[in-house]
């Protein structure tokens, strides 16, 4: 990391907890948003987020790697989730898993070599009378069929920004 | 209110405001003495008695206490807290807003899940109107020194932060770890402070409780399970989805009303709950018999349960926190059995050892997850042995 985009980087985590609050109870809000920002919360941001609310490094290490939706490594800039829970896998999940892995060319755990997609499995979305269900960032999908896959993707290729649900939708309606 | 297929549910019945007004209109411990006559239990699954935790939360002497709501529904097959969020958000307010003035809170939370996050908008809207409306904030609902105002913090991703003291956790920052208890959280709960935690539904009952008056709600159900319920209802059913019934209603009369009368077994209470055969049908969901937070799922004919089995414990295996051995390990050691079991290498021997180690993981495990987590597997080896040794192959 150069030392420009550190200092980028510090000056826009010391904005981040002014806004969230300098206290212990900011941590996960604070994370939330630099994944979501940054797509993965590196070691130099964990250290900066720690001094900002002097705790230990590894207290932030440690809620990072507890929760499913905080991540060091790089996620892509639309972050799949399909459900794995009972109720959506007797509705079909298998064919919409194995049709994501084919249009995406990756296996369940993995990002595209053009960090866009990172595809991954989730526990009960709530959507257990519609499934297949589906997150894509923070966008839920029901009765997910394979042949959708590739219109749900295709947004998503067209949709640019940061954080790009809301585009998305509207791309779709 | 927008949707058709909850037109006839009693949340649409209750006139907007009507509860929060009538609260407001009493003393506080007037408001607990009526959730108290209604006989209202948890409506999260545990079943603890609501008046008891605002009588204990209420009786705490510190000047800072919280309403929480938890609305981290995660457990699998369960989703009737997302249809109230969407539906009746305003119900669920109010009803955090008279547990507030109950035990004389000033601060409430909504502890969503990450996965809920595209409803976070909407509920932030909501509560802004509300403010405008001057149902939160200084003098909250025109109460002359009630003060109260809810936010919302999101979860990431932790099935174990539905547990009341991982929540709690997870709120001050740290990971979702649950405590031990006592001390409880009407005692010790976020920052140090009494902490009254209920589910979604648990608050949206008490507003219309309020709204109708305890006798109301004890005069349904059964005698230790009273009031109504919402049921989130999937799997091989022809009309899954949200349903209010009775508590107290058996298995049976719900699966005729849902469509899946040729059903071979249902999840009841989701993957820690219990997996009950068609030939125990005529058993009631109620605290009493067969406790549950409304999930169901229904399995036809066809199911293999021993997939099922597996699905639960990959699930308890991942969403397992760590901190404490039997369910850390008790987990994988089940699932691997589970594999076992499929491929027709698990001996009687080993099955019945497994259901040791199952019964061990009830009572050390620290918090409900573990304690919970073998439930399914337990009663599939129980309720379903011939289906299972059929594929053992093994002499015991």
């Amino acid at each position: 990391m150069l030392v420009t985009e550190r200092d980028k980087l510090t000056g826009e985590l010391k904005k981040l907890v002014e806004e969230c609050g300098g206290d212990r109870s900011a941590l996960i809000p604070i994370l939330q948003e630099v994944q979501k920002r940054y797509h993965h919360i590196s070691d130099f941001a964990m250290q900066i987020i720690a001094d900002l609310l002097n705790i230990h490094p590894v207290e932030v290490y440690g809620v990072v790697t507890f929760y499913q939706f905080l991540s060091e490594d790089y996620h892509g800039k639309f972050v799949i989730r399909l459900c794995q829970t009972v109720s959506c896998l007797m509705q079909g999940t298998d064919k919409v898993a194995h049709q994501l892995e084919t249009e995406l060319g990756i296996e369940f755990g993995e990002t595209t070599p053009d960090s866009r997609f990172t595809l991954e499995w989730a526990n009960c979305l709530g959507m257990c009378d519609q499934g297949p269900a589906m997150l894509v960032n923070d966008q839920i999908f029901t009765r997910v069929t394979p042949e959708k896959v590739h219109d749900i993707l295709e947004a998503c290729r067209k949709a640019f920004g940061p954080h790009t649900a809301q585009m998305m939708q509207e791309e779709l309606v | 209110m927008t949707d058709s297929r909850y037109s006839q549910f009693t949340f649409n019945t209750v006139e907007v405001g009507a509860g929060l007004t009538k609260a407001l209109g009493l003393k506080r411990s007037d408001v607990i003495g009526e959730i108290s006559a209604s006989g209202m239990k948890g409506r999260g699954g545990a079943g603890f008695p609501t008046g008891v935790k605002w009588n204990l939360a209420a009786a705490a002497r510190d000047e800072e206490k919280y309403v929480v709501c938890n609305a981290d529904e995660g457990e699998p097959g369960t989703f009737k807290d997302r249809v109230i969020l969407s539906e009746w958000p305003y119900l669920l307010f109010e009803g955090m807003t008279i547990a507030g003035y109950a035990i004389g809170a000033s601060k409430g939370i909504v502890y969503l899940r990450g996965e809920y996050t595209y409803l976070r908008k909407m509920l932030e809207d909501v509560l802004q109107k509300r403010r405008e409306n001057g149902l939160l904030g200084t003098n909250a609902g025109g109460k002359e020194g009630f003060t109260f105002d809810i936010h919302i913090h999101m979860g990431s991703g932790a099935y174990i932060c539905g547990e009341e003291t991982a929540l709690i956790e997870s709120l001050e920052g740290q990971r979702g770890e649950p405590r031990n208890r006592p001390p409880f959280p009407v005692d010790t709960g976020f920052m140090g402070h009494p902490t009254a935690v209920n589910n979604v539904e648990t608050f949206a009952w008490a507003a219309c409780i309020l709204a109708k008056g305890g006798a109301w709600f004890k005069g349904i159900g059964t005698e230790k399970s009273t009031g109504l319920k919402l049921f989130s209802i999937s799997g091989d059913v022809e009309n899954p989805g949200v349903y209010e019934f009775p508590m107290g209603i058996t298995i049976k009369e719900l699966l005729k009303k849902v469509g899946g009368s040729d059903a071979k077994a249902v999840q009841i209470g989701g993957a820690s709950g219990r997996c009950v055969p068609a030939s125990q049908f005529d058993r009631a969901i109620a605290y009493e018999d067969i406790a549950t937070g409304g999930s169901v799922i229904v399995f036809g004919p066809d199911r293999d349960m021993l997939e099922v089995a597996e699905n639960f414990l990959e699930f308890f295996v991942e969403e397992s926190c760590g901190q404490c051995t039997p369910c850390r390990l008790g987990n994988v050691k089940l699932l691997e059995g589970v594999r076992m079991l499929k491929d027709g290498d698990c001996s009687m021997k080993y099955l019945k050892e497994l259901c040791k180690l199952g019964e061990t993981m009830q009572t050390a495990s620290k918090c409900g997850l573990g304690q919970s987590s073998p439930n399914a597997f337990l009663s599939i080896v129980e309720n379903f042995k011939s289906e299972i040794i059929g594929r053992t192959g093994v002499y015991a």
